[in-house]
C-alpha cells in the first residue's frame, strides 16, 4: 500500500528579501489522494505550488513530484502534472476548442488525437455547446471548467488547482467539485488543491493541510484535525435560556467537565471536555428559567481554521 | 468513454518512450507557438492598420518616384542606356518630387513604429491575461515564449518587406519599362535585408520593454519615446555639441579637423536611425563613395563613378554589424530578465 509518495516536499523554504514566504515546509501526498492546502491569502500556497512545478526555485529544500526533482527537471514534471492557476486566462480570440488544441500542440500531442481528446473533455466538463464560442465570451464558471479541460489535455498523473472555486457561484462550485471528485475516483488522478474556502474543500478532500505564514500548522483528515486541536475543549454547546442569572451561571460552572462559559444576554456558549448537554438542560430547568435552545456544535473546518489562524497569529507575535 | 480517451494517449506515450523524440517534440511545440503568434499578428487590428498605412505610403511614394523618373526619361532619347548607367531603377526607392517623401524615408519612419507595435505587448499582455502562467505550466522551455514571439514577428517583417520590395520592383518594370540589372536587384535585396535588421532592432526593444514593464501602455510609450528621441532630438543634441567641437577657433591642424569631424560622426552613429540612413544611402545610391570625412588630397585622382556592390557592402559593414549587435543586446537583456522573472499570477 505504501508506495513512494507522488508529491514530496522536504524542508523547502522560499525567502523573499528577508521574509520567509514558505518556511521549512515538509509535506507528502500519496497517489490517488485529494489533498487540500488551506490557508488565508498570502500564506504561501501559490509559492509552494510554483515550486512544485519548478516555476520558482526554493531557497532551500527538495521538491519531488512524480519521483522527479521539480527544480532540476521542470519539463519532465510539467509533462505529468497539470496546473490550473488561480487567475487563469485563455487566448480570447480563439475558441475554447482551439485553446485546447493549442495546449495539446505544446504537449506535442498529434493533431488527430488532440481533436478527439478535446471533444471528449469538452463533453466531460459540459462545454460542448460553447466549444466553438470565443473564449473571451466565456463566463467565469465556464472558464474554470475549460481550464480543467485544458489541464486534462495532457492526461496528467497529478493536477494542481490553485483556488479553483474562486469567484464561481455556489452551483458552479458544486459542479466543479463533483467533477474533480469524479476525475479522482474514475481516473485515479491525484489532486492537490489550494483554497481559502473551507466548506467547499471539506466536501471532497481526503486530507487537508492548514497553512499559515509559510508553515504547515496541521495536516490530516478533517475529523482528526478536530480532535487534535480541540483535545481540551472538545465540546461546545450553545444554550439559549431566559433569564440567565448569575446563580445559574455559577451552577453550570460547577458541572463536571465544563471549562468556560461565555454568556451574553440570554445566550451562552459552554466549552467543556465532556458532553454535558443533559446536565445543562436539567440545571437550566431547575433554576426556573425557560430553555429556548440547546445545541451541541459540530466542529467544521471553519472552527478548525479559525482556531489555527488565531494560533498562527499568536505564534507569529510571540517570536 | 474514458477508455476512448485513455487509449490513444497510451499509445503515444508508448511511442514517445520507444524513441526519444524529445527534440522533435519540442520543435513541434515551438512551431505551434510561432504559428499561433503569426496568426495573432495578422489578425490583429493594430497590425492590419499599420500594414495598410505602410502599403498606402508605399504606393504614394512609388507614384511620385515614377512620375519624376518618367519625366526625366521622356527628355532623353537613349533613355534605357542612361537608365542602366545611372542605376535609375534604384531611384524608385530614393527619389521624390517633393510632394511625398521617398520610399526609404517612409521605411525609416514607419519601420520602427511597426517593430515597436509588434513587440511592445509581447510578454506583458500574456501576463496580464493570465495566459503566461498557463503557457509556463506546459512542458516547454521558458525561452520558447520569447523566441517564438521574436521569430513570428521577424517572419511577418520578412514577408512584408520582401513583398513590398518585389511589388515596387514589378510596378517599376511595368510602368517604366526598364528592367533592373542584376546588380540593382542585388542592391535592392540587400536593402530589404537591412530594413528587416533595422526593424528587428525596434522589435527587440519593444520586447525588452514588454518584459520589463507590466503595463503594455508603459512599454509602448517607453519604446515610442526612444524612437522619437533618436528620430528628432538626437540630431539636435549632436548638432549642438558639434558647434563647440567644430568651433574653428579650436581647430589647429587638418588632422585635428578630420579627427573632430570623425568624432561628431561617431556620435551620430550611436543612433540606430543614423546607421540605417547611412547604410540605405550607400546601398541605393552607388555614387556614395565614403561615409566619413574626406580631405582634398584623399579624393584627388579618384575617378567619379559608382562603386560596385561589394565595395558598397564593405562600406556599410560596420553599420550593419552595429545594428545587428544592438538587436542582439536588446534580445539578450530581455532574455536575461525574462528567465529570471518569477511567473506568478498578477
Amino acid at each position: 500500500m505504501m508506495t513512494a509518495p507522488i508529491i514530496e516536499l522536504e524542508q523547502i523554504s522560499k525567502k523573499y528579501d528577508d521574509q520567509f514566504a514558505v518556511d521549512h515546509l515538509s509535506l507528502t501526498i500519496q497517489k490517488g489522494e485529494i489533498f487540500g492546502l488551506l490557508g488565508p491569502n498570502g500564506a504561501g500556497k501559490s509559492t509552494t505550488i510554483l515550486m512544485m512545478l519548478g516555476l520558482s526555485e526554493p531557497t532551500s529544500g527538495l521538491v519531488r513530484v512524480c519521483h522527479m526533482n521539480s527544480t532540476t527537471h521542470p519539463l519532465d514534471v510539467k509533462k505529468r502534472v497539470g496546473y490550473l492557476p488561480d487567475d487563469l486566462g485563455f487566448y480570447e480570440q480563439m475558441t475554447g476548442y482551439e485553446n485546447l488544441l493549442f495546449t495539446a500542440s505544446l504537449n506535442s500531442i498529434p493533431r488527430r488525437i488532440a481533436e478527439e481528446r478535446a471533444a471528449d473533455l469538452l463533453t466531460k466538463v459540459g462545454l460542448t455547446e460553447s466549444a466553438n464560442k470565443k473564449a473571451g465570451k466565456y463566463s467565469r464558471g465556464m472558464r474554470q471548467r475549460l481550464g480543467l479541460a485544458d489541464v486534462l489535455m495532457k492526461d496528467p498523473e497529478v493536477i494542481i488547482l490553485d483556488e479553483p472555486t474562486l469567484g464561481i457561484d455556489p452551483e458552479g462550485v458544486r459542479e466543479l467539485l463533483q467533477l474533480i471528485k469524479r476525475l479522482n475516483k474514475e481516473d485515479g488522478i491525484t489532486v492537490l488543491l489550494s483554497s481559502h474556502q473551507l466548506h467547499q474543500v471539506q466536501q471532497i478532500c481526503d486530507r487537508v493541510g492548514i497553512f499559515v505564514k509559510g508553515k504547515l500548522l496541521a495536516e490530516g483528515d478533517v475529523q482528526s484535525l478536530a480532535t487534535q486541536l480541540f483535545s481540551e475543549n472538545n465540546y461546545v454547546i450553545n444554550v439559549k435560556a431566559d433569564p440567565i442569572e448569575n446563580s445559574l451561571l455559577e451552577e453550570l460552572k460547577q458541572l463536571n467537565g465544563v471549562h468556560h462559559i461565555y454568556a451574553q444576554n440570554n445566550s451562552m456558549e459552554i466549552h467543556g471536555s465532556r458532553d454535558v448537554t443533559d446536565q445543562i438542560a436539567e440545571t437550566v430547568i431547575e433554576n426556573q428559567a425557560s430553555l429556548l435552545h440547546l445545541q451541541k456544535k459540530d466542529y467544521g473546518l471553519d472552527e478548525i481554521y479559525h482556531r489555527y489562524f488565531e494560533g498562527g497569529e499568536e505564534h507569529a507575535t510571540s517570536h | 468513454m474514458r477508455q476512448a480517451i485513455k487509449n490513444p494517449f497510451k499509445s503515444i506515450s508508448l511511442l514517445r518512450r520507444e524513441a526519444v523524440h524529445e527534440k522533435t517534440d519540442q520543435m513541434y511545440a515551438f512551431r505551434a507557438m510561432v504559428r499561433k503568434e503569426f496568426t495573432d499578428y495578422i489578425t490583429s487590428w493594430r497590425i492590419i492598420i499599420l500594414l495598410v498605412l505602410i502599403l498606402l505610403t508605399c504606393v504614394g511614394s512609388l507614384y511620385t518616384a515614377i512620375t519624376t523618373i518618367q519625366d526625366a526619361i521622356d527628355q532623353n532619347e537613349n533613355a534605357s542606356q542612361i537608365a542602366k548607367d545611372s542605376f535609375l531603377f534604384l531611384k524608385l526607392f530614393t527619389i521624390s518630387d517633393g510632394t511625398l517623401p521617398s520610399f526609404i524615408t517612409f521605411v525609416s519612419f514607419l519601420g520602427p513604429l511597426l517593430g515597436v507595435a509588434l513587440g511592445f505587448d509581447a510578454i506583458n499582455s500574456e501576463r496580464n491575461k493570465g495566459t503566461l502562467s498557463r503557457l509556463m505550466s506546459q512542458p516547454i522551455p521558458r525561452d520558447y515564449v520569447l523566441n517564438a514571439k521574436f521569430t513570428a514577428a521577424l517572419l511577418l517583417n520578412t514577408v512584408l518587406f520582401f513583398s513590398l520590395g518585389l511589388l515596387v520592383m514589378s510596378l517599376g518594370i511595368l510602368i517604366l519599362g526598364i528592367p533592373p540589372t542584376g546588380e540593382e536587384f542585388l542592391r535592392i535585396f540587400c536593402f530589404l535585408v537591412l530594413c528587416i535588421a533595422y526593424i528587428a532592432f525596434w522589435l527587440n526593444l519593444g520586447i525588452l520593454f514588454s518584459v520589463r514593464f507590466k503595463q503594455p501602455a508603459t512599454s509602448a510609450l517607453a519604446a515610442i519615446a526612444i524612437w522619437l528621441f533618436f528620430n528628432l532630438f538626437y540630431n539636435m543634441i549632436v548638432q549642438l555639441l558639434a558647434k563647440t567641437i567644430l568651433n574653428p577657433a579650436n581647430i589647429t591642424s587638418t588632422a585635428d579637423a578630420v579627427s573632430k569631424q570623425g568624432l561628431v560622426l561617431n556620435l551620430m552613429r550611436l543612433s540606430p536611425n543614423y546607421l540605417f540612413t547611412e547604410s540605405t544611402n550607400t546601398l541605393l545610391s552607388p555614387t556614395v563613395r565614403t561615409l566619413g570625412p574626406l580631405t582634398v588630397e584623399q579624393s584627388a585622382g579618384a575617378i567619379a563613378g559608382p562603386l560596385p556592390l561589394s565595395q558598397s557592402l564593405i562600406l556599410i559593414w560596420p553599420q550593419l554589424t552595429g545594428l545587428i549587435a544592438s538587436t542582439f543586446i536588446c534580445f539578450a537583456i530581455s532574455y536575461l530578465l525574462f528567465m529570471r522573472q518569477e511567473i506568478r499570477s498578477k
